[in-house]
């Protein structure tokens, strides 16, 4: 009888490296010519929105034909439908979502997909709006709750794709019926029948997957033997997933420690060169950078530059205090260089000052190339979450295949602010929104009544927002469970409801400015308070400057106290992220002006960011600002994007990446918990703002993930030239 | 003790080597043609601090910086107009395990005592110039105090890095280099010459303070040009960068 547990195996099996990235190798001629076919590709699809759809075949594991970039060269195969680029529909999540991802470029769905699930079957994006309320309704039209998961894939599910290839597929199913089977003789509630049928679920898209895998002639049934047959299976169970979910964040894991043993073998075995080894990362890595969902442009307009946040966790160090940096986590950077930069997949590297020395150095260095690395802090990971925790999205750690989360999107704090200000009433339309409450009438804001209407109109919001999520996270279950993610995690799984707030660097200036400002408002014919008028100076979020930081972490403390008065659906722990990724755009657009002095429509800072140009001492005073907000407050990740010119960091590119690397160790030390880091000048971005065609490949950190800066929307690319670059003067 | 500051700032591997707390004081007798602070130019423009509350910022980042790799770096305006109150910073910084630099144009290296060089760890000496003539016309004050200040700093053998702002048609000069170079080549105490092109993202400030700039017209040197100039200094067996 097979005990499931990888993180055992690894332990028990993997290669410390801390030596230096001398033994990489480059890009073999098959890699450039695989990746040269995919690339050739990419302008059209940029040009048009999408490369192709197939508008007549919901999406399942098992419904698309194989397909093949080229079929003789490609080392690893599997592409989500039979072409590569062409993206397939997957109504179960909702049926509008298609339709309209479809319209947007000149698609129409093929009929009788329409009548199926119209007349016979209900998506998740049905069930929602039948159990949501009149007032979810609306506050989720006025924006002051956006991005929810009701209409798309939740995503943000990992599967621990590495179980097929260290088990096969037989192991699997055989312990998934143990888990069903140890249900028997339990009374038959409500929660043990859905379970039973959860995990019969599970073991038919185990089932599916053989199935696929077959279909491209392989036989997963059985553990893989070879370093190609490991990352085969183990793409096979992710291509699984992303066949047929396509949620928000379809993230992969951490899988190069985990595959580095069986490289490990094959190369001492004498069965493999260096060279091959890398060829089958940068194989791997071609099909991770094609993943491709439909999506609609309001969509895109939260979630810019076709993001699919296929998050990938490097290094780290083990509970046992060795690194779990091997040349493996080495050969997965190096394809930033083998293959270009690219914003997929999201190599996060988890950061701890004890972290071997040249792996650091190597980090720093690709970063400084490529800005397309993020970092987040092992050492607050490891201990609460193990050495075997990957991110899902941009900075949401859980256990591998122990833990899932219910993604909540998020609230908008500075709105919610006005509200309290308003009375309920919303800032831009006059509508009443949340629920008439006394609205602050004064001329000038008296801090301690601000606070007071604050705090009730954030018990409200907290209480509509959790709600909300319960309702989308129970219809998603029941219209659109993910199977085979499923089936990857072990049974009973911990649940987290992954709650967020937008936002909240204008709330805390907002509130700083009211304190120790003086603050007089403006009021329309209506008695809205539209504007507003700031007599001296207040100390604003990102100085390290406890007088507003301190209203920041309040903020985000108190928030979290008062979704945990609201309970959750499945007993979910209910977390807190700080992290807008790029709707911190639209969340500005759809809010008035507010009391920091912020102009109507101006963008927020993305995520925990200061807001730009508040931050007066460099970037190492603004990210200890970020540092102070607990970890324990916001578990389901605190994100700050850093942006700084070369010269920013040095004036030698040794020193630079000594710097940058010392830097990443203080702010870990220092506590903080995520940083992108960009290494960029600005009239880099005005020229390929200028001419896109020169930059293909540029590609930038936005919070928590990684987009081609080509392909935002020019507001959101005049947004990234706004913020603060971090420059030498 | 009290002195009078502009700001302060974390800035990493341009004050000196890492991540470094950089306390720019105000009062300066030179004025720079290209000055990137026009700020701290006169005390008055500045505030008065004493040095606990300068002592109380830096030791919030006092971990930061230690396990960054970095340090303090009193910089200005001109931080030996104030000799007594930069002498306590670094003093205090020195006593408290940091690394010290001192960034000086050296025009007032004389009230510099051999305490507070003692307590610097590394000096920034900016020379703007070696033709005295080109000196007075860039700076407005004379050359020979800081080259006496560079010879005394050699003699202690106080670590130093020389900074050459190089402007296009005022100190691109390939004979006034070299003897710069040959100079600086005898000192022994250098440990590298910063070739900084000169630039104008000063501006702004230049704009905001209502004061003219007198290189607005002046281009960025070429990279042929730094190279020419860094080449220049490392014929003399120095390090450039």
């Amino acid at each position: 009888m097979t005990t499931i547990d990888v993180q055992e195996y690894i332990q028990a099996h993997y290669t410390p490296y801390d030596g230096d990235a001398e033994f990489l190798c480059g890009p073999t001629e098959r890699t450039r010519a695989v990746w040269d076919k995919v690339s050739a590709m990419f302008p059209q699809e940029r040009l048009r929105g999408v490369y192709d759809v197939d508008t007549a075949t919901p999406s399942s594991i098992t419904a698309h034909r194989p397909g093949y970039i080229d079929r003789e060269r490609e080392l690893i195969v599997g592409l989500q439908t039979d072409a590569p680029l062409k993206r397939a529909i997957m109504p179960n999540g909702g049926l509008r979502m298609v339709e309209n991802g479809l319209a947007a470029y000149g698609y129409t769905l093929d009929p009788q997909v329409k009548e199926i699930f119209t007349k016979y079957r209900k998506t998740h994006n049905d069930g929602v709006f039948d159990a949501y309320t009149p007032q979810m309704r609306a506050a989720r039209k006025a924006g002051i709750i956006t991005g929810l998961p009701d209409a798309y894939g939740r995503g943000r599910i990992i599967g621990d794709y590495r179980r097929a290839a260290l088990y096969g597929v037989d192991a699997l199913v055989e312990a998934k019926k143990r888990e069903l089977h140890s249900l028997d003789d339990r009374p038959a509630t409500e929660a043990v029948i859905r379970d039973r049928e959860e995990l019969s679920e599970q073991i038919r898209a185990l089932g599916e997957l053989k199935t696929m895998a077959a279909s491209y002639g392989y036989d997963i049934a059985k553990p893989a033997q070879s370093a190609g047959q490991a990352i085969q299976w183990l793409y096979f169970a992710y291509l699984a997933a992303i066949k047929e979910q396509n949620g928000a964040a379809m993230s992969l894991g951490r899988t190069s420690t985990f595959l580095d043993i069986y490289l490990e073998r094959d190369l001492n075995a004498g069965r493999m060169t260096e060279s091959e080894a890398q060829e089958l990362i940068d194989d791997f890595v071609i099909k991770l950078r094609i993943v491709r969902f439909l999506r609609t442009p309001e969509y895109d307009e939260l979630f810019s530059g076709d993001p699919t946040w296929v998050t990938e966790a490097i290094g780290g160090m083990g509970a046992d205090g060795r690194t779990l940096v091997t040349k493996t986590s080495y050969r997965f950077l190096q394809t930033l260089r083998n293959l270009g930069p690219a914003p997929e997949p999201n190599l996060t590297v988890l950061w701890s000052p004890d972290l071997p020395e040249p792996f650091k150095r190597f980090c720093a260095e690709l970063s400084i190339e490529t800005s397309s690395i993020q970092y987040e802090n092992d050492d607050l990971l490891r201990p609460r979450f193990g050495d075997d925790t990957a991110i899902a999205c941009c900075v949401s750690a859980a256990p591998v295949g122990r833990q899932m989360q219910f993604f909540g999107a998020r609230v908008n704090l500075a709105k919610a602010l006005l509200y309290a200000i308003n009375g309920g009433r919303d800032e831009i339309t006059g509508i009443q929104v949340a629920p008439a409450m006394s609205a602050v009438t004064s001329e000038y804001l008296d801090f301690d009544e601000v606070a007071k209407a604050y705090d009730e109109m954030l018990d409200w919001l907290a209480a509509t927002y959790v709600d909300a999520l319960n309702v989308i996270h129970y219809m998603h279950d029941k219209y659109a469970y993910e199977r085979i993610e499923m089936a990857l995690h072990d049974y009973p799984v911990k649940r987290t409801l992954a709650c967020g707030v937008a936002g909240l660097s204008v709330a805390a200036d907002s509130l700083s400015a009211i304190k120790h400002a003086r603050v007089k408002v403006i009021r329309d014919e209506r008695g809205l308070a539209v504007d507003f008028q700031i007599d001296g100076d207040y100390p604003a979020y990102g100085n390290n400057d406890d007088r507003a930081d301190q209203i920041a972490t309040g903020l985000v403390q108190d928030f979290l106290a008062k979704i945990r008065r609201r309970p959750a659906y499945r007993g979910a722990e209910h977390t807190l992220s700080v992290l807008t990724i790029t709707s911190n755009v639209v969340y500005g657009k759809h809010t008035g002006n507010t009391p920091d002095g912020r102009r109507a429509g101006t963008p927020f800072a993305p995520g925990a960011n200061p807001m730009n140009g508040r931050d007066r001492h460099g970037l190492v005073v603004s990210a200890l600002s970020v540092a102070k907000i607990p970890y324990a407050a916001a578990l389901d990740g605190i994100s700050l994007t850093s942006t700084i010119t070369p010269e920013g960091l040095g004036r030698t590119p040794e020193d630079r990446i000594a710097n940058l690397a010392g830097v990443l160790d203080a702010y870990t030390d220092a506590g903080g918990y995520h940083m992108n880091v960009n290494v960029l000048t600005r009239a880099v971005l005005e020229d390929a703002m200028a001419h896109p065609e020169k930059y293909p490949q540029l590609t930038i950190r936005v919070s928590g993930y990684a987009v081609n800066f080509v392909r935002l929307t020019p507001e959101q690319q005049r947004d990234v030239l706004s913020r603060t670059f971090h420059t030498s003067t | 003790m009290n002195g009078t500051i502009s700001h302060w700032d974390l800035s990493t591997g341009v004050d000196g080597p890492g991540t470094r707390f950089v306390l720019f004081t105000c009062g300066c007798p030179l004025r720079c043609r290209y000055c990137q602070n026009p700020e701290t130019w006169r005390m008055r423009d500045g505030r008065t601090v004493s040095a606990d509350e300068v002592m109380a910022e830096i030791a919030k980042y006092h971990r930061f910086i230690q396990v960054a790799g970095g340090g303090v770096t009193i910089s200005g305006g001109e931080p030996l107009l104030q000799p007594a109150f930069t002498g306590e910073l670094l003093a205090r910084c020195h006593a408290d395990g940091l690394h010290t630099a001192l960034d000086t144009s050296g025009a007032l290296g004389y009230r510099a005592s051999d305490a507070l060089l003692a307590d610097t760890d590394l000096v920034l000496l900016d020379i703007k110039s070696y033709d005295p003539a080109g000196y007075r016309t860039l700076t407005g004050g004379e050359l020979g105090p800081t080259l006496r200040f560079a010879r005394r700093l050699a003699r202690r053998d106080v670590p130093t890095w020389i900074r050459f702002v190089l402007v296009p048609g005022y100190t691109d000069d390939p004979a006034m280099i070299d003897g710069l170079a040959c100079f600086v080549a005898t000192l022994g105490n250098v440990e590298h010459v910063d070739v900084l092109p000169f630039h104008r993202l000063a501006l702004d400030k230049y704009r905001e303070l209502g004061i003219r700039y007198p290189l607005a017209e002046v281009e960025p040197p070429a990279a042929e040009l730094v190279e020419r100039v860094r080449g220049q200094f490392q014929e003399h067996g120095l390090t450039a960068v």
